[in-house]
């Protein structure tokens, strides 16, 4: 079914694109890759009359490694992101998640820009950025801001970007030498998103656990830290013992809800059971380097 | 009433353009105003893959793009595998050798991907190429025959290379 009629802008500037998210408030969207606008827009479940495309606009698709970092522009798409040698090197959780992400189509298209700001609780890459302590940086009329990804996401479809607000880059800090991650999903088949999914990033200082962010996709109303799990990670060495409980705090303090995915008790024992094998494949690659 | 977009979309090599309405979709575009009937549209939802294209270098699903998305890009259907020439492309010859097809409908977008697939990658596993298929799905083959079609095609692209190589244009990108 074709979408609702909209006015279409591909303007070439990102200061045109925010004149005119500015000039028609509440009544103009950002179009990015259009993987998830478009398929709303379908389904009438939205109706935008003035869509402004970013598709014109240079420069914003890229990964780049820099000094503290690294970038990686708000129109890079998913699967660009997937093949990065660079990504897969330093941040293997980002590498699992967009290779899990959607199929490999929707990958050629969607960008990270959209997957954050659309925050979707079952978008799996605001947990990555999370888990990463990303940082988000978002272009407006009073100029350039960054947010951390932790303080991005508000609720669920909501995040902290006004509505003449462009995302524009991300930011991922480079971690201590001995660290790593691992995104571990769970889902039934390849077009539903996940019944849960969980990111976690460590840093390890002789055996012991110095720095651990966990974070989780679909079994909240929005992506957010598990800092109590966090906490029982932090300061240790990472036994059996320590990694299960670390689990079933996360399997305790995600607020899952029963839907056609699972009852909630069903998430809860699949959020153990994944948290459990990502602490401890974040840890082998932490390990390994 | 919504002001129509000028639009110019190389499709199989040949500039298209013409004025559309912004919420017209490329697969529509393709069908009906180009013509090229081989996309077809199954679910209309981005879950079938029927739909998909190739798009400035990526296999993409066109029932989910508007056509003003893919101005000044460069498109290949399924028309354009085997345009100009009296043979079917490599990939199409594999499908018809291995029985990749039954009723066909998914068959345009499995082949492109396929292609895509191929051209990005040599000696595909299996489990390589049912992770690029993940995003077409056959109600009636149950996979295996395409996954065989997909290997083969693999060979043959080896052997007799592509023959697409002679148009640039539509040259598909790493
Ligand atoms: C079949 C299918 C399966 C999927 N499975 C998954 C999955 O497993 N995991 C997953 O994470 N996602 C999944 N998705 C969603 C997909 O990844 C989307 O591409 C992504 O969520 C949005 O990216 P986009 O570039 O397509 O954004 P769009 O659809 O263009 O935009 C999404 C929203 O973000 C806003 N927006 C986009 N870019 C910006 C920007 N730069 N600044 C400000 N606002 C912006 C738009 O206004 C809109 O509200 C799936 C989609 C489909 C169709
Ligand atoms: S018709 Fe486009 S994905 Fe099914
Ligand atoms: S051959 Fe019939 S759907 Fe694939």
């Amino acid at each position: 079914m074709n979408p609702p009629a909209f006015e279409y802008f591909a303007p070439t500037g990102i200061d045109e694109v925010i004149d005119i998210l500015a000039k028609y408030p509440g009544e103009a969207k950002i179009l990015a890759g259009g993987q998830s606008l478009i398929p709303l827009l379908k389904a009438r479940i939205s109706s935008i009359p003035y869509l402004v495309s970013l598709s014109e606009v240079k420069g914003l698709s890229y990964v780049d490694e820099g000094k503290e970092g690294v970038r990686i522009g708000a129109m890079t798409v998913d699967s660009d992101i997937e093949n990065s040698e660079l990504i897969r090197k330093k941040f293997p959780v980002l590498h699992d998640a967009t290779e899990q992400l959607a199929d490999p189509l929707v990958r050629n298209v969607g960008t990270i820009g959209g997957n954050l700001s659309h925050a979707d609780p079952a978008n799996d890459l605001p947990a990555v950025m999370i888990a990463l302590d990303a940082r988000i940086s978002v272009q407006g009329r009073n100029g350039l801001r960054e947010i951390k990804a932790r303080d991005f996401f508000l609720d669920t479809f909501t995040t902290a970007l006004e509505a003449e607000e462009v995302l524009t880059e991300v930011t991922i800090p480079f971690w201590g030498k001995r660290s790593g991650g691992a995104y571990v999903k769970f889902k039934k088949n390849t077009w539903n998103f996940s019944v849960a999914a969980v990111a976690v990033q460590l840093e390890l200082e002789g055996n012991k656990c110095t720095r651990a962010n966990i974070a989780t996709t679909s079994v909240s109303a929005k992506s957010g830290r598990m800092e109590s799990a966090e906490k029982i990670l932090a300061g240790k060495e990472l036994t059996h013992e320590v990694i299960s409980k670390a689990a079933s705090e996360v399997a305790a303090s995600a607020q899952p809800t029963s839907d056609p995915y699972g009852t909630e008790d069903y998430k809860r024992e699949i959020l153990k059971r994944i948290t459990r094998e990502a602490i401890r494949k974040a840890l082998s690659r932490a390990g390994e380097n | 009433m919504v002001s129509k977009k000028h639009i110019s979309i190389t499709v199989n090599g040949e500039a298209k353009e013409t004025e559309v309405e912004p919420r017209m979709l490329l697969a529509h575009f393709l069908r009906e105003v180009v013509g090229l009937t081989g996309t077809h549209i199954g679910c209309d939802t981005t879950n079938c893959g029927a739909c998909t294209v190739i798009m400035d270098g990526k296999a993409v699903k066109s029932c989910t793009i508007l056509a003003v998305q893919a101005n000044g890009k460069k498109v290949m259907t399924i028309e354009g595998l085997s345009k100009g020439r009296e043979k079917l492309h490599p990939v199409q010859q594999s499908f018809v050798d291995k029985h990749g097809l039954q009723c066909g409908y998914c068959t345009s977008g499995m082949i492109l991907t396929s292609y895509w697939l191929l051209k990005n990658r040599k000696n595909v596993t299996d489990e390589e190429i049912r992770a690029a298929i993940s995003g077409n799905l056959c109600r009636c083959t149950g996979y295996d025959n395409i996954v065989e079609s997909i290997k083969d095609a693999s060979k043959k692209m080896e052997e007799e290379g592509d023959p697409i190589e002679e148009h640039p244009e539509i040259k598909v990108r790493a």
